[in-house]
């Protein structure tokens, strides 16, 4: 009677002596109460790492079997990461909340976007130079991308055991865009390029054009790179629910319902991938320090690209706003307009900067989508 | 493939892609706007 009840006291205080023995539960543990804390009281993109810091502490109570074959956040993780569903829905979502009208009154900051993106392949090659495999270069190259459900989509697909470090990387640095390019803005250019004011972006688009570009887009970008049709159709699809103006509760749900469940599941399957054992490693803190860089080459990128339209230009153009370029939207727009002010009041490059953003965010998926196809044609993936 | 050939593939045929195909994306959307201008809207009578 007395050993039955001592081995049932022993099963309340065994995951406590598992935690005791296991020092890389514990500290995941301090690491989701910091995501935590960056979400709630630092404001830092609270949708996921609310759900991704929870997560992590859910996964690392000993025991608790959340991530074990019948634990109930692998079953969402295998409906929707392991068959990659998730990033899509949330991609329909971003379509539909998305104004590609910027862009489209100046298609040639499309450019921009392109530039924004070479971070991604330069880090690859450092992380090659670092010793990771081919794919896991390419899953930490895309965080370059400074878009969450991209960097998710690929990784999932080609390194999943990298899941949880790309994914708080890529959301983590996305959230400090305004800490990290306005220092790289002012170190590339000079004051007086930091002060040219150019001319408002008063171009109409027609409503034609703008039902036209995601079905253009959709059929140009999935011939040209038929792997990340995927990701493409589905950010077009909702972009073109959104402007065709008929299926607005469509639109409405897209932007809303299934966009904030599919975060919720999304933060928390990211969140449980962080085991102790699996993410308290040196390649964990490798893969932060690529991931920093490369959201730094994507705006030094940028900004030099700026410097060339602006030659090209005959000095017309402002340079700050090719750190628009990437897929940090509005965020990065508003970075270019707000430094844009502090050096000339009268400066206004917040349209500008949204065009080269919203090209930014077609640059992310497009850059994506040609690597997909390049691994593809070299034979590296089916 | 070793890690130097992949790389370098990547990082011209990646990149060269990518601003490749949304370089051909503007030009359609420049031609897009011009085919399809916006018209100013009648004024009532």
């Amino acid at each position: 009677m007395a050993e039955a009840i001592i081995n049932g006291l022993s099963g309340l205080v065994v995951g406590f002596q598992v935690l005791a023995t296991d020092w890389r539960n514990a500290v995941m543990l301090i690491v989701g109460f910091v995501l935590l804390y960056l979400g709630i009281k630092k404001d830092c993109e609270p949708l996921l790492l609310v759900p991704i810091g929870f997560g992590c502490i859910l996964v690392n109570i000993p025991l608790a079997d959340v991530m074990s074959e019948e634990g109930f956040i692998r079953v969402i993780y295998n409906a929707g990461i392991a068959t990659e569903l998730f990033p899509l829905l949330i991609f329909i979502g971003i379509g539909a909340m998305t104004d590609f009208g910027p862009v489209l009154a100046q298609p040639s900051t499309f450019l921009l976007g392109a530039a924004g993106q070479f971070g991604i392949f330069l880090t690859l090659l450092l992380a090659l130079a670092l010793g990771f495999e081919q794919l896991e270069a390419v899953s930490i190259g895309i965080i370059g991308a400074c878009d969450g459900p991209t960097a998710i989509y690929v990784t999932s697909k080609f390194a999943p055991h990298l899941l949880g470090a790309v994914s708080v990387a890529a959301y983590s640095y996305m959230s400090l865009v305004p800490i990290i390019q306005p220092p790289i803005m002012r170190f590339l250019t000079t004051k007086k390029e930091r002060e040219t004011l150019m001319k408002p972006v008063a171009k109409p688009v027609s409503k034609t054009t703008k039902l036209l570009f995601p079905l253009v887009i959709t059929i140009l970008g999935g011939l040209i790179a038929p792997k990340g049709l995927p990701l493409l159709g589905t950010i077009m699809l909702g972009n073109l629910m959104k402007e065709s103006g008929v299926v607005a509760r469509l639109t409405k749900a897209s932007e809303n319902e299934i966009a904030n469940v599919t975060t919720l599941f999304l933060g928390l399957c990211i969140g449980a991938t962080m085991v102790g054992s699996a993410f308290v490693r040196a390649e964990t803190l490798i893969i932060l320090c690529l991931g920093f860089l490369a959201i730094c080459l994507d705006t030094v990128c940028g900004v030099c690209f700026g410097k060339v339209m602006r030659l090209a230009t005959g000095g017309k153009f402002n340079p700050l706003i090719g750190a628009a370029g990437i897929s940090a939207f509005p965020m990065a727009a508003r970075v270019v307009q707000k430094e844009g002010q502090k050096w000339n009041k009268k400066s206004y490059l917040l349209m500008h900067a949204m065009g080269a953003n919203a090209g930014g965010q077609i640059g992310s998926v497009i850059a994506a989508a040609v690597m997909l196809s390049v691994l593809a044609g070299m034979g590296i993936i089916r | 493939m070793d890690n130097v050939t992949f790389g370098i593939t990547m990082l011209i045929c990646g990149m060269g892609g990518t601003i490749l195909t949304l370089w051909i994306m503007s030009l359609v959307m420049a031609l897009l706007g011009r085919m399809f201008p916006e018209k100013p809207e009648k004024k009532e009578a």
